[in-house]
């Protein structure tokens, strides 16, 4: 087998990834796996994205030492990659920056992206905002509800939201909608996507962009610790923030991996969105990779208190990883996020997104079990301003 | 020759475009189905299109959405699809195709797909998602039960891949009218004409070519084989007629058949 750092091969994650997709968006796929192969390597663009990157968004972002946590769980040492404070409050700026930039490039004048949680609508905004695209959302009408903060922001920021109203109304049907706009404008528009799926080459262009997350935090645990971490620990809906953290450690087989997906109300209640803890293979959005379907290949609803992880696929860089058992997929549940929301903001004075709260909450747990001379990355996501209102009411309906 | 081959011949001689008709199979629901193949294929339509409803239909504009989740809310499921067809063998030997989004296809497996097809005497299959360069166990299977796949093509494919999947389809060719999703139109645009005269000279003697999306009443349809192509694909405009009337199924199937009958009225070349 190759190094895992080389893939994909031929848009390839093993058998997972590939394009299947509506022969009207072969040629764009094509000119844009063409494009993004030139520019990736090009200096100038290579060197705008840096400046971006610091001056823009605020990279590299800090790689805490979380002791409070530590010293409450008593057992390895965690370490909290800061996300939450890069611009945007998330670490989806890395990947709209990129993706923006290459647009530009590209000479496309309109982006449209989806968006669940809101965050990557919101990176997407600001990214064109500041690089003088214009921008179009488009966001499932029940996420809309759960995260209106963030449908204000993106207006703010100039954006147009597009309410999706068709199936589960979350972020599965905010793609399809994306994905029927790209196919009607595809002559002037970009379509951003904003996580690791979707048909080659976005997994590979998301990931390459997202990466930066495990370059700098490599370093810096290694000018910390003189070591490498034992344990990373993110969250998983399409998987870009574990990828990102993932990838620079593939090809060392000693740093695992775990990927956490929202086990809802729990795995037997049927209302989570666990794809690779409870799915199968299928054909979504453009890949092949575990889904959520009934028996008949019907894409079935999801269920997570986080709608950024409320996704019935997931990234198939993911899947490979599952396969070949190079990464460990675990679940925590709507109500153990919860509880680390609440254990973070008390014990370390920081308050975390949902999403980035299953990672947690398995990592305190993980943590437990391992030496004290041990040590474990999670990847904080993003920051739970956001989140503040869903939490109130988790809150109000325990104590009920 | 496959029997979607021969009709395009036979019409062919008779000066006639092939009228291909579009329902989801299940909408409303499934019990109602071989009523309306019955009406369509009584009004004109000859080479019928059944639509296997997916939950997520990318390439599919609001009427058809609409008509999936009628037809999924109902319990229609792929073997429901078939059975129906099977009630529409009964009483027609008009050709019948599948249309289906790719992975219902992979989770009964290829094989399996293609074996049942072949039980039920289905003709061909169109799948709006997969891709030539994904279909390669697809092809040759379907190759082995004698199965059309009627694979797309489209305003941006290039020459060279179109000459690519020219070779791997079968029955007909089923050329995308413009950049959209699936939907009725006001207009057929001028660039759809010149699209048709750009790619019949890849075509002819090779393949017939058909067009879809778009095509909403006898003018649009007489407008496309005047051009030169030889098939129009009918499908939200029969769609939108099934949505207006599900209450009243009397009305719904008396529109059907008109609209039928003028589409393929309107195709018959006259001198």
């Amino acid at each position: 087998m190759k190094k895992l750092s080389k893939y994909p091969v031929d848009g390839k994650y093993g058998k997972f990834g590939g394009r299947f997709i509506p022969e009207v968006l072969m040629a764009a796929i094509n000119e844009l796996e063409k494009s993004y192969e030139k520019i990736k390597n090009d200096t100038r663009f290579k060197k705008e994205l840096e400046y971006y990157l610091s001056e823009y968004a605020g990279r590299p972002t800090p790689l805490y030492y979380a002791k409070n946590l530590t010293k409450m769980v008593e057992g390895a040492k965690i370490y909290l990659k800061r996300e939450d404070l890069a611009h945007g409050g998330a670490h989806k700026i890395n990947n709209t920056i990129g993706q923006a930039l290459l647009a530009k490039q590209m000479g496309k004048t309109r982006v449209i992206a989806e968006t669940g949680a809101g965050q990557h609508g919101v990176a997407t905004a600001m990214a064109c905002a500041t690089l003088g695209l214009k921008a179009e959302v488009f966001m499932g009408i029940e996420d809309m509800k759960r995260q209106k903060l963030n449908v204000f922001r993106m207006e703010l920021l100039g954006a147009k939201v597009h309410p999706v109203k068709s199936g589960s109304r979350t972020l599965k049907d905010a793609i399809n909608e994306a994905l029927r706009d790209w196919v009607t404008n595809i002559q002037d528009t970009y379509y951003l996507i904003g996580s690791v799926v979707g048909p080659h080459p976005y997994p590979l262009i998301v990931r390459d962009f997202q990466s930066i997350i495990g370059k700098e935090l490599k370093n810096q645990f290694m000018s910390k610790e003189k070591k490498f971490p034992d344990a990373l620990v993110a969250c998983v809906g399409g998987g870009s923030n574990a990828i990102g953290t993932f990838y620079p450690f593939e090809d060392y087989p000693e740093v695992e991996f775990y990927g956490i997906e929202a086990a809802g109300k729990g795995i037997k209640s049927g209302k989570h969105a666990a794809s690779l803890g409870a799915g199968s293979e299928g054909v979504f959005h453009g890949m092949l990779t575990y889904v959520l379907q009934n028996d008949v290949g019907q894409i079935q609803n999801t269920h997570s208190i986080s709608a950024g992880l409320d996704y019935p696929g997931v990234g198939p860089e993911h899947s490979f990883l599952k396969t070949i058992k190079r990464a460990h997929y675990a679940t925590a549940t709507d109500e153990e996020a919860a509880n680390a929301f609440c254990k973070l903001s008390k014990e370390e004075g920081i308050i975390p997104a949902l999403e980035s709260s299953h990672a947690l909450a398995f990592a305190m747990n993980l943590a437990k079990r391992m030496d004290k001379e041990k040590t474990i990355v999670v990847t904080l996501s993003g920051r739970g301003d956001k989140d503040v209102e869903v939490i109130a009411s988790h809150l109000r309906e325990s104590s009920e | 020759m496959s029997e979607i081959d021969i009709i395009f011949k036979k019409l062919k001689t008779k000066n006639q475009g092939t009228l291909i008709g579009y329902v989801t199979a299940g909408d409303p629901e499934p019990k109602i189905t071989p009523i309306i193949a019955d009406t369509l294929i009584n009004g004109g339509v000859d080479i019928l299109e059944l639509g296997i409803p997916f939950s997520d239909p990318i390439a599919d504009g609001p009427i058809i959405q609409a008509a999936s989740s009628r037809a999924l809310k109902a319990g229609t499921t792929p073997k429901t699809v078939l059975k129906i067809a099977k009630e529409i063998r009964k009483k027609h030997d008009t050709p019948i195709v599948i249309l289906t989004y790719y992975n219902p296809i992979f989770k009964m497996g290829v094989k399996n797909f293609f074996s049942l097809l072949n039980t039920y005497k289905i003709n061909g299959v169109i799948v709006p998602d997969l891709p030539i360069e994904e279909a390669y166990d697809y092809h040759k299977i379907a190759q082995e039960y004698k199965i059309d796949t009627i694979f797309l093509a489209a305003p941006s494919t290039s020459e060279e891949r179109l000459d690519k999947i020219i070779k791997h389809s079968s029955g007909f060719l089923y050329l995308v009218s413009h950049f959209g999703v699936t939907g009725t139109r006001k207009k057929i645009q001028d660039s759809t004409i010149k699209l048709i005269k750009k790619i019949l000279p890849k075509t002819s003697n090779k393949i017939p070519l058909a067009v879809g999306f778009g095509i909403s009443n006898p003018e649009h349809a007489k407008l496309i084989i005047q051009s030169g192509a030889q098939g129009a694909i009918v499908g939200s405009a029969f769609v939108k007629i099934i949505d207006e009337n599900h209450e009243r199924t009397d009305i719904m199937l008396k529109r059907i058949h008109k609209f039928a009958h003028d589409l393929k009225d309107a195709m018959i070349i006259k001198y």
